[in-house]
Formats: C-alpha cells, structure tokens, sequence
C-alpha cells in the first residue's frame, strides 16, 4: 500500500519502474491486458492514449495503490502522486505540507518553505489550503509532493482540469524538478501537452501497450497504425 | 385563550426574576445533558471513525444495529439502566439510581449511537475524497482517522449539538432513572412534566420557553458552523 | 476532553459525594404533589440535619422501589400493600402517621345526581347506572386500590366505555377528568393543589368509608445491608414524633388543612 518504493530489485538502480504482464479488471469488465514495459531514469516519460485507454488505472499500480489481477510491478526509489484534483486537508498551505512530511517521518520543516518557494507560492503558506484557486491548488500539491524529495513522482492528468496560465506553471515546476533528476511520470490526454514534456512516450490503448518509444522518434516515425492516427488526430476505437 | 396568555405573562416573568428553583433545574439540565455529550462522544466519535475507514466481516450487521439504536425509544433505554442500577441490580453497589450521575449515563447511553452514525457519515465522506491522496502520503485507515477527526471538525461540532439537542429534549429516561426529585434530579423536562401534571402551566410554560430558545440555539450555533466552516476552511 | 468530562462528573457527584446526609424515600405522586414535601423536609432538614429525597410514584411502584432496596423508607396509603410488605420481610413494622379523605370529584352539572349524598356506595352506583364517563387511576396505586374497593362496597363492577383507566397519577388523572367532564376519586391534597380544576366540583366527600391513611416504614436492613438504618429510622421518629406531626398539621393551603396527623391513635371507622 504505501507507495514508499522498495529497495533495488534484480540489478535495478534508483529511480526505475518495471511492469510485468500487468492486468487489471474492475466489475467483470477488463481494463488492462498484460502490459509490461520498464522506464529508467531521466527526462518525464508520459503515458498518453485516448480516454478509457486505462492510463489512470495504469500509473495507480504503478504507485501500488492497486493491486493487479495478475502480473507485478517492481520499482525503486521514493514516490508521490499528484491527481487531476488536488486533494488538500482542510488546513493551511503550510500544515498540509508539514502533514505530508510528518507521515514520512521527515522532520525536517525547513523543506516547507523550500517547497513553496519552488512552486512560487511562498506569500500564501499562511492561507487555508481549500480556499484557493484550482491552478494554486495543485501546485500546493507539487509544492507537498517534491517536499518529500521523492524519486518518482507520478502525475495524473494534473492539467486537465486548469486555465492556460496554471497549465503553464505546473508544466514549468514539472520541467524544473525533471531537470533536477526526479523521474517524472505522468498520463495526459493532451497531445500537444505531451510533446512540451515528453522524454518518452508510451501509447496506452484499450488496455494495451502499444508503443514505446523516445519522444522525437515517437512523433516523427510512429510504428503502429494506432500511433499514427492517433497523431493525426483520429479518434480510435 | 385568557388562561394561556396569562400563564406566558408570568412564566416570562418568573425567567425574568431570577426564581433561583427555576435556574436550578435549568443548570442541572445544561449539565447533564453536557455531560451525556461528553461522555457519548469519547465512545461515538472515535467509533463512528472506525466504522468510517474499516472495514470487517459482519460490518453491516454493526451498521444496521446502530442505526435501529438511534431510534431507541429513551423511556427504553431508561427503564435497562434502571434495572442495571437499581440495588437489587448487577451495579447497584454504585449507588448511581436517583442521582444525576445514573442521568447522565441514560442519556449518554441514548445518543451514542447518534453520535456514532452520524460521525461515521460525516468521515466516510471526508475518506471518500482523502483515501487516494492520503494513501499515496503513507497513510492507512487506521492514522488517517486522527487526520479525518481534526478535518471534519466543524461537521463534528454539529453533530456534537444534535446529540447534544437530543438529549436535552427528552424526558423518558431522566425520569425513569433520576426520580424526579426536587432539588437534586429535576431537570427541566421532568419538571415541565410534574407541573403540567399538576395543572400548574405558569411554571412549565416557562421552563418550555426556555427548553425551547435552548433547543433554538443549539440549531443556530449549528447553522453559524457550517457558514463558518465553509468560509473558513473551505 | 477526557479532562472536561472527568471535571463535568466530579463536579456532579460532589453533592452526594460530599457527605451530605441524605436518605431516599420512594412515596406517592398524590402525597408529593399536594405539596406537603415542600413544607415538612425542610423541617425535618432543621431538626436533623438529614435531607431527604422524595421519589414520587404510585403506591404499587414505591413498595417495589422499597423491595428493591433502592429507597431508605416507604411513605404510602395503602393498608393493605404495606402489610403485605411487611409479611414478605421488607420491613419490620408499618406505622400510622396521618390521614386524609377521598372525594368524589364530578362536573358541574352532575349528570348521574350524585351531588347532596354522603354515601359514596350510592353515588358510584348512580355514575354506574347513568353510564357517565368516570377516570380511573388504573395504576396499582393507593388510591386506586381505595377505588376498587369502594366499586366492591357498591355491589359494582365498573366495565364499559365509561369507565376509562388512564394509568396515571392523580395529576394527569384531574387533568383528563376535567377535559371530558367526567366523575373520578381523588384525594383531598391533590385536589386543593389542583389548579386546572374548570368545571370540576367535590360532589360526594365525608363518608367514612372515603377515609385515607398514610403510613411509613423503614426498608429492612436485614433485607438490603445498604440501606440507611439509623438515618431512615431518624425519618420515622421524627414524622411520628410530636414535632413532625405539628408540621403535618401545619401544612394548609388557602386555609384547609390537608392531612391529619394520628400516629399515637388508632385508626378512625375505617374502610373495610
């Protein structure tokens, strides 16, 4: 259950995430068909494909907050998650982060202000949480999420539901913290979005794997036909 | 229509003057149902918390008795404790009958199951939204119910006061239990109970005004919370 | 929390706790609410020191609160029951302290013409026959048990829709009374305290048989070790005693004494 990571697992170093013949069915209808793929670290590998292509449900095994029907998933290093809401206490920007780093046991409170300085929120630590816009709101959740220093951050649509400008903010901490060697992975239904961030792409559809490959070589030479019209702007079915 | 009229007249008149009586059995009422409060929601809360976060075999089966609990008629509940107390009773060594204390223990015993279901309700929603995000942090059911308590509390406080309300409002078992003794037991629903009785509508039109702007207040301060609570804390 | 509650509770248990002398005596509603309570236990509280405190419930509840064991003394109106009590060994001895008389309550307009008759046998026959509506405590209590007794003397079995038991103390029993205009039997001192009395009238009183004696005994403390012996017995002293039976007699409202103390005398012609 708890998302901490294990220790390094058959010759993996830190910051690495392996699936193996991952599948998942919820109320007698299956959602992913053994799916396997392993990511390293370095540069955001985004996980893209249409809706119910069973993103979602693919990076909360990832994170262990599901466990699969059949298959495994061995990782490394620290995680956070971030969801497409943020979900923040009824509490202050501050005592939400100092409660993220308690339940780790961290007790070193400096990082709070350090986190909401890398979010650019620093002038709002005394503010409740809640009563903030949705664009701030998620990137208190970053400001909590990268407190804890983690090795993996997992992301889940984190933009869909924000203005442009706050699209923008999340993206640029997401670039800054990547650059700084945190192992960025995140689903998006945004194409353009994808090309923005994407080190490495991997396209989910119907509960399939169907590509993975580096970002440049993924938009400028696709392999499968689902890639293609999926970047062409088909609908697939 | 004179005779009510009238009877209001001097029952706002002898709030007004301060009877020292009345103001007994009105401190009496206020304490023991605050204590009841108390009482219930060390048990209610925490196990309403559980129930909210947990799951576990016959579950269920917990859920549905607890709810048929809240409707536990309080003259019931009354006469058990009564039983239970009295000397000829298992605790009768307590020497609890007919004093407050066994007043007390009726009407904590009667809205715990309130406080229970109702505080389950309020958390079980509150999880609902946390369970993912707070999962994700490291935290379980079991601490997140610490984080769910101190998030929830202004739901909390209200239904804090619906317990509280309750057990103000009702008569069965105070008077089953407490005897309804003047100076010692008489709270005012017994009381506004004798005096009726008695035809003596003055004094018991007066305690009702006041049972009343209680009851009114409790309501209020449970309306300012939820206001409060959103504006707030969001 | 925790804190507040243990404060709340202690601060509560303080009177008992803080070795007030006190005893519990489980009486009648009619005694408690003619008020009498009021006017001796102070009294009582000055010459002893001890308070008392009075539960108030029908004659049949006392007694049982008293073979429980959760009353110090039992203070009710029915002979009978209280010998019974007494032979079952919840008490040693039983002991006169006052007395008062029933009336025959009815409306105004006395549709059964009970009204001018002393005999309580004819005026119950009379309700009887005209079928007017009539309240019944019908709660095991000592004036209901004086009730049943006067139907017995009058040859009467009361059944039918006029004949309606509430189950209630004498309060509650005047208060349906005076609502449906109906006859009923109660005791003098709750009738005087009555206050919502509207078309009701005494219509039958001084019959011998209407004679209403109140006694007292202490619970028996081989029965329930706990009880207050000497406290309960200071209790039966001094209700007994010259002093108490002064205060008995003192007790008046608008003038009209209520009970009549006769510890020291036997029992005037009594019901049977």
């Amino acid at each position: 259950m708890a998302a901490r990571g294990l220790g390094a697992v058959g010759g993996m170093s830190a910051a690495e995430l392996r699936a193996e013949g991952l599948c998942f069915a919820a109320g007698g209808v299956a959602i992913l068909h053994d799916v396997s793929f392993s990511i390293g670290p370095g540069a955001p590998s985004l996980i893209i494909g249409p809706n119910g292509a069973g993103k979602s449900v693919l990076l909360r095994l990832l994170h262990r907050l599901l466990a699969p029907g059949a298959g495994q998933v061995a990782s490394t290093g620290a995680q956070a998650m971030l969801f497409q809401k943020p979900v923040l206490l009824r509490r202050s920007v501050a005592a939400n982060i100092a409660h993220a780093l308690s339940l780790a046991g961290i007790r070193d409170t400096g990082r709070i202000a350090e986190a909401l300085e890398e979010v650019g929120l620093p002038h709002l630590a005394g503010r409740p949480a809640r009563l903030l816009s949705g664009g701030e709101q998620q990137r208190v959740a970053l400001a909590r999420a990268l407190a804890l220093r983690p090795d993996i951050l997992f992301l889940d649509e984190p933009t869909a539901s924000l203005d442009p400008a706050a699209t923008r903010a999340v993206e640029a901490i997401v670039t800054r913290a990547a650059a700084r060697g945190v192992k960025v992975v995140m689903t998006t239904h945004d194409l353009h979005q994808a090309r923005r961030l994407a080190g490495e792409i991997l396209l989910l559809h119907r509960g399939r794997l169907i590509e993975q490959a580096p970002a440049a070589t993924f938009f400028s030479q696709p392999q499968s036909a689902e890639a293609r019209a999926f970047l062409r702007g088909d609908i697939l079915e | 229509m004179n005779d009510l009229t009238s009877a209001l007249q001097q029952g706002v008149s002898l709030i007004l003057s301060g009877d020292a009586a009345l103001w007994a059995i009105i401190t009496l009422s206020l304490s023991v149902s605050l204590s009841a409060t108390l009482i219930a929601a060390c048990i209610g809360l925490p196990l309403g918390a559980l129930l909210a976060v947990t799951r576990f075999p016959g579950r269920q089966w917990l859920l549905v008795a607890m709810n048929a609990l809240m409707g536990l008629p309080p003259v019931v509940a009354g006469l058990v404790i009564y039983i239970l107390l009295s000397r000829s009773g298992p605790l009768g060594s307590l020497g609890l009958l007919f004093t407050p204390g066994a007043m007390i223990i009726a009407q904590a015993v009667l809205i715990t199951p309130i406080l229970a279901a109702l505080t389950r309700q309020v958390l079980e929603g509150l999880w609902e939204e946390y369970a993912e995000q707070l999962r994700s942090l490291g935290s379980g059911p079991w601490r997140a119910v610490g984080t769910l308590l101190r998030d929830g509390r202004f739901a909390l406080l209200t239904v804090l006061l619906a317990g509280f309300g309750r057990a103000s409002a009702e008569v069965g078992a105070v008077m089953v239990v407490g005897g309804n003794i003047e100076g010692f037991t008489r709270v005012m629903t017994t009381a506004i109970a004798l005096e009726t009785s008695k035809g003596d509508l003055p004094l018991a039109l007066a305690l009702g005004m006041v049972l009343m702007t209680i009851v009114l207040g409790v309501n209020a301060a449970a309306q300012w919370l939820r206001e409060a609570s959103a504006r707030w804390a969001g | 929390m925790m804190r507040r509650t243990l404060l709340a509770l202690a601060l509560l248990a303080t009177p008992a706790a803080a070795q007030e002398r006190f005893i519990t005596i489980s009486s009648t509603t009619s005694t408690e609410q003619s008020g009498l309570f009021g006017h001796i236990l102070p009294l009582f509280r000055e010459a002893t020191g001890i308070t008392a405190r009075v539960v108030a419930l029908g004659t049949g509840q006392a007694l049982d609160v008293g073979r429980r064991g959760d009353a110090d003394v039992v203070f009710v109106h029915d002979r009978a029951a209280e010998e019974r009590f007494v032979a079952e060994g919840f008490a040693t001895r039983r002991q006169h302290v006052m007395f008062n008389d029933f009336v025959i309550i009815g409306p105004a307009s006395d549709p059964a013409r009970i009204s001018g008759s002393r005999d309580s046998a004819v005026a119950l026959r009379r309700i009887a026959e005209a079928r007017a509506p009539f309240i019944s405590r019908g709660d095991r209590s000592g004036t209901h048990a004086a009730e049943l007794r006067l139907w017995q003397q009058a040859g009467v079995e009361p059944t039918g829709a006029w004949y309606r038991a509430v189950g209630q103390g004498m309060g509650p029993a005047l208060n349906t009374a005076a609502a449906q205009n109906a006859y009923l039997l109660a005791d003098r001192g709750t009738w005087l305290a009555f206050r919502n009395r509207q078309e009701l009238r005494v219509l039958t009183e001084g019959d011998p048989r209407l004679f209403n004696q109140y006694g007292v005994m202490l619970v028996n403390p081989a029965r329930h070790p706990h009880v207050k012996a000497a406290d309960g017995q200071a209790f039966v002293d001094w209700i007994t005693s010259p002093a108490g039976q002064a205060a008995i007699a003192g007790y008046r409202i608008q003038g009209e004494q209520l009970f009549f103390p006769n510890a020291t005398q036997p029992e005037p012609v009594t019901s049977s």
